[in-house]
C-alpha cells in the first residue's frame, strides 16, 4: 500500500530528515514508527500527507508515484488519508458533529449521508451523545477520539496517527490503541507514530524505529509478549 | 429514480464497524450525481452561511459596506446630477430655434413671401410669423412692462420669424451657424439670434462632467478592491487554522477560496445597496431647494432619482468589483496556508 524507495529529504535549512529510505506497509497492516524527535517521523508522515515532496527516491501509494502527483491533484488524493494530531487540530468554532462531518464536506457529500456516516464514526469512537458539544468542552481523551472519528469518517484507505497518545494516561492510550486495531481489521493500513514504547511492545505489532533519518530497526519487538 | 436505485443498492455503507466497510472503504468518493447536486447546495448554501457570518459581526460589517457605498455613491451622485443637467438641456434642445427679426417696414405681403420662400429649404422644418401687432399683445401680456409700452407713440417692436430648423441641426453648432449667416444677408432681415450657445456650453459642461464622473469612478473602483481585498484577508488570517485543516482533509483550493469569494460579493452588493440609499436620501434632501429654484425660473422641474435600474447597477457593480476583491487577496493570501 505504501512503498518508500530509497526516499531522502532535504528541508532547505539543510538539514536532512530522511536519508535513502526504503520499506513497506502491506494493505491491511498495522505498524508503529518510533525514534528520537528529529528521527525523521513527522517527515515521514508528512511525505505521505504530500505536506512535503521527497528530494531524491521515490514513494508510491496505492500504486501511485507521489512524485508524478500534480499539485491540483493532493486534494483528491488526500480523501483516501485520514490523519490523527497529537493536537488534535479541531475548530473550536463549531460542534462536535460539524468536526468531524468536515471531510465529507469538501468531497462533497449529501447531507443525509453526512449525517449517517458522521453518526456512525462518533457512535464508533464513543461521542454519539456529544455530537452537538463544542470539542473544547470535551475532556483531552474525548477530544483524541473525536480526532479519530474525524479522520475515519469517510472510511480512508490509510490511517497516519502522529502521537496520537502523547497526552493521555495508560488506560486511555490503550483504548485509543484500541480503536485503531479495530479499524486496522476492516481492512485499513494504519501508520501510528508515537514515544509509547511500553504500549507498542504490549501490542505486539510491527515497529519500525528511525534514527537520523534512516530505519534501524524493522519488525516485531523481540520484547513482545 | 436511478440514483435511489444506486443508493439502495448499497445500504450496508452506514457504520465503519460493519464488515461491509472492507470494500467500502474503497469507495471513498461520492457519486458523481451527487456530487454536482451538493456542488450547488455548496454554492447557495455558502451564498446564506457567509452573510449570517457577516450578519453575526454588523459593525464590522456595516463599516466595510459604508465604505464601498461611500465609494460608490460618489460618482453615483455625481452621473444623477449629469443625468438631470442633460434632462434640462434637452427640453431646451427641443425648443431650440432662430429667431429673425425683420424690418419693421418689411409689407405683409413679403414677409409672406420671405416665409413661403424659407419654407421651401430643406434644413428648415416650420416657420411661425409674429406680427408686430402680435408681438406687442405678448409683450404686454407677458413682461410687465405693458404700461410702458404704452406711453410709447409707436409699436417698437418688429416683425419676427421663429424658425425651425430640421433635426439634424441640433448640437451642430456650425451647421445652425451656417443658417444664421444666410438668414442675416436676406434684404428684410435686421437680425438673426441663436439660443443655442448656452445650450452648447452646457453640453460641453456635461461632457466635461460625464468624464469626470468616470474616471472617478474608475479611481474610487480601485479603491473598492483595495478596501475589500483588504478586508478579505483578514478574514484570511482569522480563519488560518480552519483552512488547514479543510487542506489537510482534502478541501481544493476552489472549495477553501469559495467562502471569501461570496463575503466579497456581499460586501460589493451591500455597498451598492447602501450607496443607492446613500444618493436617493441625498435627492431627497435637495428636491425642495431645487424645486424652488425651478419655480424662480417660472419652470417646472423634476429631479430623477436612480431608479430601480439604477439600484439593480449600482449592486450588481457592487457585487463584481468585491467579488473581483476578494478574488485578489485570495490569490495572494491563500496559497501561503498549508499545512506544516
Amino acid at each position: 500500500m505504501i512503498q518508500f524507495d530509497k526516499v531522502s529529504k532535504r528541508y532547505s535549512t539543510g538539514q536532512e530528515a530522511l536519508s535513502g529510505l526504503s520499506l513497506e506497509l502491506a494493505a491491511g497492516e498495522m505498524t508503529f514508527l518510533t525514534g528520537h524527535s528529529g528521527a525523521g517521523k513527522s517527515t515521514l508522515l508528512k511525505l505521505i500527507m504530500l505536506m512535503e515532496r521527497p528530494t531524491h527516491g521515490q514513494l508510491l501509494v496505492n500504486g501511485k508515484n507521489l512524485n508524478r502527483l500534480h499539485s491540483s491533484q493532493v486534494p483528491y488524493y488526500r480523501r483516501n488519508i485520514g490523519v490523527v494530531f497529537q493536537n488534535h487540530q479541531l475548530l473550536f468554532d463549531r460542534s462536535a458533529f460539524d468536526n468531524v462531518a468536515l471531510p465529507l464536506l469538501v468531497s462533497g457529500y449529501q447531507p443525509r449521508e453526512v449525517g449517517r456516516r458522521v453518526r456512525a464514526a462518533l457512535d464508533k469512537v464513543g461521542l454519539l451523545d456529544k455530537e452537538k458539544q463544542n470539542p473544547i468542552t470535551l475532556s483531552g481523551g474525548e477530544q483524541q477520539r473525536l480526532g479519530i472519528a474525524r479522520a475515519v469518517v469517510h472510511k480512508p484507505r490509510i490511517l497516519l496517527a502522529d502521537e496520537p497518545t502523547g497526552n493521555l494516561d495508560p488506560q486511555l492510550s490503550a483504548e485509543i490503541m484500541d480503536l485503531f486495531r479495530q479499524f486496522c481489521e476492516l481492512g485499513v493500513t494504519v501508520l501510528i507514530a508515537t514515544h509509547d514504547v511500553d504500549l507498542i511492545s504490549r501490542m505486539g505489532l510491527r515497529l519500525l524505529r528511525l534514527e537520523g533519518g534512516k530505519l534501524i530497526h524493522d519488525g516485531v519487538p523481540e520484547y513482545a509478549a | 429514480m436511478q440514483r435511489n436505485r444506486l443508493r439502495e443498492s448499497k445500504p450496508a455503507r452506514a457504520k465503519p464497524s460493519s464488515r461491509e466497510s472492507r470494500r467500502g472503504a474503497s469507495d471513498g468518493r461520492a457519486r458523481f450525481l451527487d456530487k454536482l447536486r451538493s456542488y450547488f447546495q455548496n454554492h447557495s448554501q455558502l451564498l446564506f452561511r457567509t452573510f449570517h457570518r457577516l450578519a453575526a459581526e454588523p459593525v464590522q460589517t456595516l463599516m466595510t459596506s459604508l465604505v464601498v457605498a461611500i465609494a460608490l455613491g460618489l460618482p453615483a451622485a455625481l452621473y444623477v446630477g449629469i443625468v438631470n443637467m442633460q434632462q434640462l438641456g434637452s427640453r431646451v434642445e427641443t425648443t431650440a430655434q432662430l429667431t429673425v427679426f425683420l424690418n419693421k417696414e418689411a409689407t405683409e405681403v413679403a414677409v409672406e413671401q420671405l416665409r413661403e420662400s424659407l419654407l421651401s429649404e430643406s434644413d428648415i422644418t416650420a416657420v411661425d410669423y409674429i406680427s408686430r401687432e402680435q408681438a406687442l399683445v405678448e409683450f404686454q401680456a407677458l413682461s410687465g412692462f405693458g404700461d410702458v409700452l404704452e406711453m410709447l407713440d409707436e409699436n417698437p417692436l418688429p416683425p419676427v420669424l421663429i424658425v425651425q430648423p430640421v433635426d439634424r441641426f441640433q448640437g451642430d453648432l456650425l451647421a445652425s451657424e451656417d443658417l444664421v449667416t444666410r438668414l442675416k444677408v436676406l434684404a428684410l432681415v435686421d437680425d438673426v439670434r441663436l439660443d443655442m450657445k448656452w445650450m452648447q456650453r452646457l453640453q460641453g459642461m456635461l461632457e466635461v462632467g460625464e468624464r469626470l464622473a468616470f474616471s472617478l469612478g474608475v479611481a474610487l473602483a480601485l479603491g473598492i478592491l483595495l478596501i475589500i481585498g483588504n478586508t478579505i484577508r483578514l478574514a484570511i488570517e482569522s480563519r488560518r487554522d480552519e483552512i488547514v485543516v479543510v487542506k489537510l482533509v482534502g478541501g481544493t483550493n476552489a472549495y477553501v477560496r469559495r467562502p471569501f469569494l461570496y463575503t466579497g460579493i456581499w460586501y460589493g452588493a451591500l455597498g451598492g445597496l447602501l450607496a443607492w440609499f446613500l444618493v436617493a436620501v441625498g435627492l431627497q434632501w435637495i428636491d425642495g431647494p431645487v424645486e424652488r429654484l425651478a419655480e424662480l425660473y417660472q419652470s417646472v422641474f423634476e429631479l430623477q432619482g436612480m431608479g430601480f435600474s439604477g439600484l439593480l447597477a449600482l449592486v450588481i457593480i457592487g457585487a463584481v468589483l468585491g467579488l473581483i476583491g476578494a478574488w485578489l487577496a485570495v490569490a495572494r493570501h491563500l496559497a501561503g496556508i498549508e499545512p506544516k
